[in-house]
């Protein structure tokens, strides 16, 4: 609590640090670019949370039907929720229609508070694990890019999203629940103009964050959405492409990453002997990625290093 | 009566500020370090040593599991390395006493808020050669039950020892220790201190090659990394606070 009461007056001199120094330092300048015939992206900063950014480091969405629009994740805080919905009143106007969240990672999930009124759909799990972790993810990303977050609070969506194709407003969508970034990861493919939002299961040219991630599960996941006929993927984090290249360099990274873990632990290494290697040139060149594989040692290694020992034998040689 | 106090006062600050003023200021500029020398150093000799090399990142992704490793192999000759996180609310993480082994080591610890992290490294001149970097964290490793409480995963596993070998080009071998254990601090509500408190290393033939001695901030279920001069089947045996034995033999 006290902690707590800590945060909000750090946040509180942050901002009004600053407001001086910046004009419209609240303002994340969201710029909705279309995409396909009635899909939007709002692309985020491929950089790690900041109090530059104020966490707009990832990518929403909208898509456009005869009974509104339909978003694609909020963002990381109430702020940017509430300017994501103005932007997209000016482009696209009319109501809400639908909201979901493709997973339980606060800068997906944050922005909700701007869509109080609407359905907040995502799969059973996200709900679950936003019900149980949310103020924590809060807390941290307060920690992280401070007075950007004022006023934001955790709003759970209060709707199950249920797998398979779904029509909206005369738009026929379909929902995929897999599993890989995070223990429940939504895809949502607007089958219309093809255009996939893969949620945090593609990244482009930023390096993907594994906080949660099961890689071998990701990779099945990969493989499903390669197998989708798809013309345009719009990853978590990095630019809007064209099939299937966002999927293809997640997952060749995910591979060199899971194969220098395992290769690590077999030959012995100690976790900080791990971090210091380096990711070759193929993966040092996306961003963050030096920061990023750092993390990934910390979420991955220790189970991965388990597997490589044994009971030892009790009895005296 | 009172003026020989003042004066064996007066001469008391006198020498620690004389003391203050021979050490070398404290490269990383911690507010705690006078009193770190003081309480976990014997107020001993202190010098800063690039050759005392602390491996950890910059922050700390997970408050209760922090990488570190210490490499003091450039000195030559190590009978202790000391690891202290100065403001941590229990700064002492661990001391290790190398033997036979080479003086490098590698764990995991547990941190509470951004915090210098260094090794002291004691030579044979009673010198304390210190090695460090600042740590960023966020903090609550330090107060968080530990998982293995909750579980019950340590009622049938407690001091369970796993391990691995793996033969080094310098004819010694790695050695990679496991376990099974709380580690609890003593600081998160309701839950005493209990922790691993020795680990000894002993070759196959018996001798005695290292001694660990491991404090409340090192990570549940701890792994340590040593570097042994021989090759061959390691024995391990220990015991926690409450006296509860560690034993174990890990084999090539």
């Amino acid at each position: 609590m006290k902690n707590r009461h800590g945060l909000i007056a750090l946040a509180l001199g942050v901002s009004v640090v600053s407001t001086a120094l910046v004009a419209g330092p609240d303002d994340y300048g969201l710029v909705p670019r279309a995409v396909a015939e009635g899909v939007w992206v709002v692309e985020g900063a491929r950089e790690s949370f900041s109090r530059e950014n104020g966490g707009n480091i990832v990518n929403t969405g909208f898509v456009a039907t005869d009974d509104g629009i339909v978003v694609i994740d909020t963002g990381p805080s109430r702020r940017y929720g509430e300017q994501l919905r103005a932007a997209a009143a000016r482009v696209a106007p009319g109501k809400v229609a639908r909201v979901f969240v493709t997973h339980a990672h606060p800068d997906h999930f944050l922005g909700d508070q701007a869509f109080g009124d609407v359905p907040i759909l995502a799969l059973p799990g996200t709900r679950a694990a936003i019900a149980r972790a949310g103020e924590k993810l809060s807390a941290n990303l307060y920690q992280l890019v401070g007075g950007w977050m004022l006023g934001t609070e955790v709003v759970t969506p209060a709707v199950d999203a249920v797998p398979g194709p779904v029509r909206i407003g005369g738009r026929d969508f379909r929902l995929l629940a897999l599993s890989g970034h995070t223990s429940d990861d939504l895809a949502i493919l607007d089958e219309r103009t093809k255009t996939l939002f893969a949620g945090d299961l593609a990244f482009l040219d930023r390096t993907p964050t594994t906080p949660n991630a099961d890689l071998p599960r990701w990779l099945d996941a990969l493989d499903t959405l390669q197998r989708l006929d798809v013309r345009l993927i719009v990853p978590g984090h990095g630019p809007v492409v064209a099939a299937p290249r966002a999927i293809v360099q997640t997952r060749a990274y995910l591979r060199w990453l899971g194969d220098t873990l395992h290769s690590a632990a077999g030959r012995g290494m100690d976790m900080n002997e791990v971090m210091r290697l380096s990711p070759p040139p193929e993966f040092a060149s996306l961003s963050v990625s030096r920061e990023e594989f750092v993390r990934s040692v910390v979420h991955l290694y220790p189970r991965i290093e388990e597997e490589s020992l044994r009971k030892a034998s009790t009895g005296k040689p | 009566m009172r003026a020989r106090a003042f004066a064996v006062v007066l001469g008391l600050v006198c020498s620690l500020a004389a003391r203050a003023a021979e050490r070398a200021p404290d490269p990383l500029h911690s507010p705690v370090w006078d009193a770190m020398v003081a309480r976990h150093l014997d107020g001993q000799a202190v010098t800063f040593d690039d050759r005392v090399r602390v491996g950890v990142p910059e922050s700390a992704e997970d408050p209760l599991a922090v990488p570190v490793d210490v490499d003091a192999s450039a000195l030559g000759r190590v009978d202790e390395i000391r690891l202290i996180a100065d403001l941590n609310p229990i700064p002492l993480i661990l001391a290790y006493r190398p033997g036979r082994a080479a003086p490098r080591i590698g764990l995991r610890f547990k941190v509470e808020q951004s915090t210098p992290v260094r090794a002291a490294v004691r030579t044979p001149d009673g010198v304390w050669h210190v090695g460090g970097a600042w740590l960023r964290a966020s903090g609550g490793g330090c107060t968080a039950p530990s998982f293995g409480t909750g579980s019950g995963l340590w009622r049938d596993r407690l001091n369970e020892v796993s391990g691995a070998l793996w033969p080094r080009d310098d004819g010694g071998q790695r050695l990679k220790l496991r376990v099974i254990h709380p580690m609890d601090t003593g600081l998160a509500g309701g839950i005493p201190a209990f922790y691993v408190e020795t680990v000894k290393l002993a070759d196959a033939s018996g001798n005695e090659l290292a001694t660990l001695h491991p404090y409340e901030p090192v990570s549940e279920n701890p792994v340590f990394t040593f570097d042994l001069p021989t090759r061959g089947a390691v024995t391990v045996t220990g015991r926690d606070l409450q006296g509860n034995p560690i034993a174990g033999r890990v084999a090539p």
